[in-house]
């Protein structure tokens, strides 16, 4: 129950902070870092996946509502939300399997592979969704890779932040 | 699936037309937007004195040099156009499809289709108004779409961005006659019934004809500075519904 709340209270200040200031950053005219799919990426594992993709959903329609973008965020937190298993099985292998996956202890190879794929894959159905339009498809790569650095460096920041204090 | 499902939505929120519920002009999101509106406009004070400052002297300018007589307290029976002041609470520039928030809603006679400039020229056109907030399509976004023509003839063209650079967008249409100089002024045309004829626009940076050889693509520089805009003008057209009954 503390848990729910901690996520809840935890989910919302980082939509405002991403809505109200990280939004205004606009660093070099386009990169702005999208620290909110933070609690996407590391909410604590559980088995009830499709609660998790529904919160995810809503999660990215409340930060679609914000900008001004009609669906780009709820569709991308869908799926990352969607590819989170997937991917947890990939780098963590036997361990998520057995259900011995702690977030506040990971490896820290095994973390920067996970984060990095969840924030590109997350930025490139963003970006793409945004631009909707093949022909740009170089300004959709320098938007892909620019803010991802960004927002890979500002979450794992966030990250050994939030849980190494906790630990 | 649950994705097929959140992808047609998604598709569909993409005709934005349609989405009627999903934008920051609704009560919740635009008093938010608000409240950090009246923390920080004092940061920007200064600049902005320096703009409104900049532009009545323009004003007075002209005023002043006019040969007919103008008495500037002068009452106007009549008006085609009509002004309210506003200001920007929620500014986005960097996407493709960038939307602005204002302070003034259907409460102080905003209506859907009017044009907003700022001291140095266009930036949108509003889409949407709740009774205390509106919503406009900022030049920078690919679905704009705006008439506009040369200061010094009457050559006109469709001004478009396609979401490259902030400062530049696209005139394209022009007729390969024109004659075109570098840095000449592109204004609004009278073609619309939004915007009043001859409101500055941006200058030419550069100009080449376009795939089919008849016509020219211009890129013009934005005399607006569009990632600090504050303080804006919306113009309300009084003739409107009798020019669409004109038109039906």
């Amino acid at each position: 129950m503390n848990n729910i709340i901690y996520n809840l209270v935890l989910g919302m200040s980082l939509i405002l902070l991403q809505a109200l200031f990280l939004n205004n950053i606009n660093f070099l005219e386009f990169l702005n870092p999208f620290i909110y799919i933070y609690i996407i990426i590391y909410f604590p594992i559980k088995n009830n996946r499709p609660v998790f993709i529904l919160t995810a959903f809503i999660y990215g329609l409340l930060m679609d509502l914000f900008s001004d973008t009609h669906g780009i965020h709820s569709a991308s937190t869908l799926c990352i939300a969607y590819f989170r298993p997937y991917l947890l099985k990939l780098f963590f292998g036997m361990a998520y399997e057995h259900q011995v996956v702690k977030f506040n202890s990971l490896e820290l190879k095994q973390n920067i592979f996970y984060l990095f794929s969840m924030v590109i894959i997350h930025h490139i159905i963003l970006f793409s969704l945004e631009v909707f339009d093949l022909s740009k498809i170089n300004l959709i790569f320098q938007n892909v890779i620019s803010n991802s650095i960004f927002t890979f460096l500002s979450v794992f920041i966030l990250y050994e932040f939030l849980m190494r204090k906790s630990r | 699936m649950l994705l097929s499902i959140s992808i047609s939505l998604n598709i569909s929120y993409n005709e934005y037309n349609k989405s009627k519920f999903i934008n920051s002009s609704n009560f919740i999101f635009s008093s938010l937007y608000n409240t950090k509106y009246t923390v920080s406009k004092y940061l920007n004070l200064e600049y902005q004195n320096k703009l409104l400052l900049e532009e009545n002297k323009n004003l007075k300018q002209i005023l002043f040099n006019s040969k007919t007589n103008f008495r500037i307290n002068e009452k106007i029976d009549s008006m085609d156009f009509e002004i309210i002041t506003g200001s920007v609470i929620k500014n986005s520039y960097s996407k493709s499809n960038n939307f602005i928030t204002i302070d003034r809603g259907s409460s102080d006679g905003i209506g859907i289709d009017n044009g907003v400039i700022s001291s140095n020229g266009v930036v949108g056109i509003i889409d949407k108004t709740t009774t205390n907030f509106s919503r406009f399509i900022s030049v920078l976004n690919t679905k704009f779409l705006l008439n506009a023509k040369f200061k010094n003839s009457n050559y006109f063209g469709v001004l478009s961005w396609n979401g490259k650079s902030i400062n530049q967008v696209q005139l394209k249409d022009v007729p390969k006659q024109a004659k075109v100089k570098i840095g000449d002024t592109i204004v609004t045309g009278g073609n619309s019934l939004i915007f009043p004829k001859g409101i500055l626009i941006g200058y030419i940076k550069s100009f080449k004809l376009d795939n089919s050889e008849n016509y020219l693509e211009l890129e013009v520089s934005l005399s607006t500075d569009m990632t600090n805009i504050e303080n804006i003008y919306i113009i309300g057209n009084n003739n409107v519904t009798e020019i669409n009954l004109l038109n039906e």
